[in-house]
């Protein structure tokens, strides 16, 4: 793959949090996301919606380092994700570098993933302690206050399997946020939830917006709390970009054939 | 049978107690094989896959009894000579190991993909990854096969008696061979067998596996 068109870093004048340059992702023959090309700035809230299979979980998980891209350079802060600089060129990173690059992204899973032999606060310590090498105090400090700004504190000392979905949700997201990442990924973190209990998940991120000076990238099927929260939406249809505008215009005023058939698909749903 | 017990049942005792031995120590060398060698087939380097497939092959694909020959009778022929005692206790352990390790295996690759990817998420080294994440939760589905296999293992342990390791079956067989009371020395070593197996690996192996369920809050 030649890389040389690619800048080594992005220029201090254009370095939004994160940028897709023409990635492509693929499985053998399937054309999973196609040239992509998406920025998203420091602090934004970017909102991913769209049909099931158009790519939206892969685009995350990429950025994640879960997955591996076939073609492009997705920039962190500037500096190549997957890739890194030898000799004056782009090479597939090594292990050391994608632990690095990765220590600045968190994410949330559907099925929250919470270590099932570890309570609610060991959960939440793990990272810091074994990764980030805090003392027990020190990480204990730290999960303890964000258990307590999830709602989740008088439960610390629970296993997962004696949490409901929604609480699960919520030490899943202090978890990710125990690491002090500066980006946090949501892959559609309230689709496995009972529908009584989803709102006190979408709560804690409405928080993490209004007080928290992160960015941002949803995946989500809620086009209501998505209208409310994020500072854009983008519609994902098979692989591609098929629309992106802030929400107040996405929702009123969809350009795209493609957009108006999902979305009125999706309010007949509702 | 009373007067039997009373003369040989010292003796007999004394083999159950070097059975017992065995048995501690073999389990001990399968379980360090079986996870050396589990880890090993799951390795990303080519080099320990291979040494890690040969040695689960080598083990499995011939018979116990020629192993333990091989260790005690051909090896010192290549100038390492091992006591019969642990000649016995290494090539039983071994043995047992590689059954282990595909079981070892198995676990380790049902420990369901979310929970790598969770920790893979947190920045986790792949070494910290397996300790701290992957091999808890894979300590708790391999018990109720390892409690299986420790009792083929205290099985095995019999052989040892074919290089003279003076243990339960090697005791009963002089008893028998001494006093042809046949029924009585290989019936009280039936028993003893049982009674290991039964009362004591298996309630062992299920306290074990209570206690770890409790610790992942389901009990
Ligand atoms: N590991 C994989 N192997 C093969 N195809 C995959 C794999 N993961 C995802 N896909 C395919 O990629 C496409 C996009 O998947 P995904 O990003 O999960 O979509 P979405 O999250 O929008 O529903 C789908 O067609 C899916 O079947
Ligand atoms: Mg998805």
């Amino acid at each position: 793959m030649d890389l040389s068109a690619y800048p080594l870093e992005l220029p201090e004048s254009d370095r939004p949090m994160v940028r897709f340059l023409n990635v492509t992702k693929s499985y053998g023959s399937l054309v999973v996301l196609d040239n992509l090309n998406l920025d998203i700035q420091r602090g934004e809230m970017v909102s991913v919606i769209g049909p099931s299979g158009s790519g939206k979980t892969t685009v995350l998980r990429m950025l994640m380092t879960l997955e591996t891209i076939n073609g492009g350079v997705i920039y962190v802060d500037g500096k190549p994700l997957t890739h890194m600089v030898r000799g004056g060129r782009l090479v597939p990173a090594d292990e050391a570098h994608l632990r690095r690059m990765r220590a600045s992204i968190g994410m949330c899973f559907q099925h929250f993933n919470l270590f099932p032999h570890m309570t609610a606060l060991q959960n939440c310590m793990e990272g810091p302690v074994q990764v980030l090498g805090l003392s027990k105090a020190e990480a204990r400090a730290r999960a303890e206050d964000l258990l307590a700004m999830v709602g989740m504190i008088d439960k610390k000392d629970q296993h997962p399997s004696r949490l409901s979905g929604g609480q699960q949700q919520r030490v899943a997201i202090a978890r990710a946020l125990a690491m002090r990442p500066r980006i946090m990924l949501f892959d559609e973190v309230t689709s496995a939830l009972d529908p009584e209990v989803i709102g006190e998940v979408t709560e804690v991120i409405r928080k993490l917006v209004a007080e928290h000076d992160l960015t941002m990238l949803m995946v989500t099927h809620q086009m209501g709390f998505a209208r409310d929260i994020s500072d854009r939406i983008c519609f994902f249809y098979k692989g591609k970009i098929e629309e992106q505008a802030p929400p107040e215009q996405f929702f009123a005023n969809p350009q795209r054939e493609r957009t108006q058939q999902f979305l009125r698909a999706v309010k007949d749903a509702d | 049978m009373w007067e039997f017990l009373q003369t040989y049942g010292p003796r007999l005792l004394d083999g159950a107690l070097v059975t017992c031995a065995q048995f501690v120590l073999a389990a001990l060398v399968a379980c360090s094989a079986a996870l050396v060698a589990g880890l090993g087939r799951l390795s990303p380097v080519w080099p320990l896959r291979t040494l890690a497939t040969l040695y689960i092959e080598l083990f499995r694909g011939t018979s116990l009894l020629v192993q333990l020959y091989w260790i005690f009778f051909v090896l010192p022929l290549f100038g390492l000579s091992l006591p019969k005692f642990e000649a016995g206790f290494l090539s039983v352990g071994l043995n047992v190991g590689a059954y282990g390790a595909e079981i070892v295996r198995g676990a380790i690759t049902a420990v369901p993909r979310g929970q790598w990817e969770a920790g893979y998420a947190l920045s986790m080294s792949p070494a910290r990854r397996m300790r701290r994440i992957i091999l808890p939760q894979a300590l708790v589905l391999m018990l109720p096969p390892w409690g299986n296999l420790l009792i083929e293992l205290l099985k095995g342990t019999a052989l040892v008696a074919l290089i003279a390791v003076p243990d339960l079956m090697f005791v009963a067989k002089q008893i028998n061979g001494t006093t042809f009371r046949s029924a009585e020395a290989f019936g009280a070593a039936l028993v003893i067998y049982y009674v290991l197996a039964r009362l004591l690996i298996t309630p062992a192996m299920r306290g074990l596996e209570r206690t770890m369920a409790r610790r992942l809050g389901r009990a």
